[in-house]
């Protein structure tokens, strides 16, 4: 009887003992993983804070200012004056007769099967 | 246990043969059980102080070594805990009122060098003096080839500068990483924004910290690693800033002017939608301080918010309004001006002779000094006192900059009647165009006083009722005949649509050394609201110095040189801020004009 608890008692022991050396290099694994994780998102926080700073300088007031004036040929802009404002009633309503022919199609198209219907 | 016993029967026989006492063989043989029974108990004792001793000193050499190593290693990330990935290390973002990007981050290599690794001291540093010209050879030669072994070069490289450099080829030239403050707007905004410079700096990083304006002021805010780089979002539109930016500038320059500040304003809701101040400086490139002449003349200066200025007639309205909702008079009230009305040895004087009598609301049109002096003693001193500190006129604003407390109003330091009558007119007291923005949002937004901010706010101040809604409407009918009426001060300020109300000043300014006032240099200040039957914006504009030229004689009264620039900015922003041109009601609270 003793010898069969000494044995188990061993036997667990070294059950044991195995079981926390996977799980500590699991562990390991796992946090090593986290780490290049980490330092993927910062690398890509990186490049996304120097995508809005770029955007953000390519977007900056002076410049758009400018290219307007560069291209008023083309473009004709002005700046936003109060006379631009309109009403409503002042839209006209699109004729029938545009709307059909906009929706005639060349050739076939397919639909996916979410959004066709069966003939 | 083999104890011994007390009385051993052989030693009492024998003690007894011998005619002993057998007494003293027990007591003796006690003495020496108890003796042993204390040496046992001491080296018991003993033992385990030593095992408490070794325990102690297990604990706190751990603690010891822990904290050894804490103090001596690099600070590493956590990575065990889930909440540590979304720590963002770096300074927060500063947008706009709509998201666009006002100040962000850049990474960017900092240049050092240890001389003792170098090969080449001599070219490496020719090579860096060629590669920045700021640098100076002989320094660097000098720095490289000394005892030092560490010599910061350059603070910031551009990734071009680092290529050029590590072309050299020379392994003593290290490079860190840098984090650098961007503001891609350039000069918009630049006052409000204030720069950022380094504080610690390490060889692999360095503390950006901000050094003026926002930046200083939500320094710990924006460093705050617990808020997970969420951007601070400021009041201000950048659209709007740009284009008022622009006229402000155009004007300046088109009246000569030697700076030119403006404030628009939500009177509800107390954001500071735009605020200028010129001359302006880059904050990427931040200038540094003045060392010689005056301060405000430097572009770090703020205008709107540190330059205190005499506001001049701008602050006739709040002494109307006063003396309207004290009930002393109305709109139609006959005030009279005959002048030069004397008060000891001064006098004050209109900058025209407008007749004997004018009503209240003519006073205000037609500007005149000694009418609105006259009201004021109506007030008087204390009432007036409290009104004003009421507005905020007695404090520094509490706007969201570092600047914003050095901008404190200069007051009389006796308040006396003669004080009261020529601050009426606003002479005597000192306030930056900022003040002036919030005493006209309390009239414009039905009589509350609300504190300017420069943060987006969800809702409407609610703020204490200085005036009554009644007065502050009436009040606004008048500063609308001020623009409106062919006889008012500021009839250049009629923009079509949008109903412009307000009122001008022009304040001469007061000599630097003291002695009185310079007879041709002038503060021209446009106050005004639009529109002014239901004002959803207020906009301070005002101009140092300003001279137009263009008639025969040059001009200088706000109403020539203030108000088109106001009336320009107004045109120009109105539409983007979304404000529709609109058919004035013909009818403004019952005012007519008594004395026409």
């Amino acid at each position: 009887m003793r010898f069969l608890i000494y044995g188990l008692t061993f036997l667990s022991m070294i059950g044991f003992g195995f079981w926390a050396y996977r799980e500590n290099y699991e562990t390991q694994a796992a946090l090593s993983e986290v780490g290049r994780l980490q330092s993927d998102i910062g690398a890509a926080r990186e490049r996304l804070g120097v995508l809005r700073a770029e955007w953000a300088y390519l977007n900056r007031p002076d410049r758009l200012r400018e290219l307007a004036n560069l291209n008023y040929d083309r473009l004709q802009l002005m700046p936003f004056s109060s006379d631009q404002f309109g009403r409503i009633d002042q839209i006209a309503y699109p004729q029938m007769t545009q709307v059909t022919e906009e929706l005639e199609f060349e050739g076939t198209v397919e639909l996916s099967s979410n959004g066709g219907q069966e003939p | 246990m083999n104890r011994i016993p007390l009385r051993p029967l052989a030693r009492i026989l024998h003690a007894r043969q011998v005619g002993e006492n057998p007494d003293a063989i027990e007591r003796e043989n006690l003495r020496i059980r108890h003796e042993q029974m204390r040496d046992k108990a001491r080296q018991r004792a003993e033992g385990r102080l030593l095992v408490m001793g070794v325990m102690f000193f297990c604990a706190f050499a751990v603690i010891g070594v822990r904290m050894g190593h804490l103090a001596g290693s690099e600070p590493m990330e956590p990575r065990a805990q889930a909440k540590g990935a979304s720590i963002a290390a770096q300074r927060a973002d500063i947008v706009d009122r709509k998201g666009r990007i006002l100040a962000t981050n850049m990474e960017t290599h900092s240049l050092y060098a240890h001389p003792k690794q170098m090969i080449e001291p001599e070219r490496a540093a020719k090579a860096l003096a060629g590669i920045f010209p700021d640098l100076d050879e002989a320094r660097l030669t000098k720095d490289f080839t000394g005892a030092r072994k560490f010599v910061w070069v350059k603070k910031k490289i551009s990734p071009e500068q680092k290529q050029a450099v590590h072309d050299i080829g020379e392994p003593g030239l290290l490079f860190g990483p840098r984090e650098m403050r961007l503001y891609p707007n350039g000069k918009l905004a630049s006052h409000i924004l204030g720069g950022s410079g380094f504080g610690r700096e390490g060889v692999h990083s360095a503390e950006v910290v901000g050094v003026a304006g926002v930046e200083k002021f939500f320094d710990d805010q924006l460093r705050d690693p617990t808020r997970e780089g969420a951007p601070l979002q400021l009041s201000i539109d950048l659209t709007i800033q740009s284009a008022m930016e622009r006229v402000l500038y155009g004007g300046m320059n088109l009246l000569n002017a030697k700076g030119a500040a403006a404030v628009l304003m939500d009177p509800y809701t107390g954001e500071i939608v735009a605020m200028a101040s010129l001359p302006d400086f880059d904050p990427n490139d931040r200038p540094r301080p003045p060392v010689s002449g005056s301060p405000s003349d430097s572009p770090l200066f703020n205008r709107a918010v540190q330059g205190v200025y005499e506001l001049g007639s701008t602050f006739k309205i709040f002494a109307v309004a006063q003396a309207m909702d004290l009930g002393l008079v109305n709109a139609n009230t006959m005030i009279d001006i005959r002048g030069p009305l004397k008060w000891g040895k001064h006098r004050i004087r209109d900058f025209h002779y407008y007749g004997k009598e004018l009503s209240t609301t003519k006073v205000l049109v037609k500007s005149s000094n000694i009418g609105t002096a006259r009201l004021a003693k109506m007030v008087g001193a204390t009432r007036q006192q409290e009104f004003l500190k009421s507005i905020g006129m007695f404090d520094p604003t509490s706007i969201e900059m570092v600047e914003a407390r050095t901008g404190k109003p200069l007051l009389p330091q006796n308040w006396s009647e003669l004080s009261a009558m020529t601050i009426s007119y606003g002479h005597g007291i000192s306030t930056t165009p900022m003040h002036l923005a919030a005493g006209y949002a309390a009239i414009a937004n039905g009589g509350t006083f609300i504190k300017p901010t420069l943060l987006k706010q969800g809702s409407p101040q609610k703020g204490p009722r200085v005036m009554s809604a009644e007065t502050a409407a009436r009040a606004r009918a008048m500063l609308r005949l001020v623009v409106s009426h062919e006889e008012g001060t500021a009839s250049l300020a009629e923009v079509p649509g949008y109903a412009v109300g307000g009122k001008t000043g022009t304040a001469d300014k007061p000599k630097e050394n003291g002695g009185g006032y310079y007879e041709d240099k002038v503060i021209a200040t446009f106050a005004s609201m639009f529109p002014a039957h239901d004002p959803k914006y207020v906009l301070v504009v005002t101009l140092d110095e300003p001279e137009e030229n263009t008639g025969g004689e040059a001009r200088r009264t706000a109403g020539w040189t203030a108000v088109p620039v106001a009336a320009e900015i107004i045109s120009r922003v109105a539409p983007l801020l979304g404000l529709r041109p609109d058919i004035e009601p013909v009818q403004l609270a019952g005012i007519t004009l008594a004395s026409q």
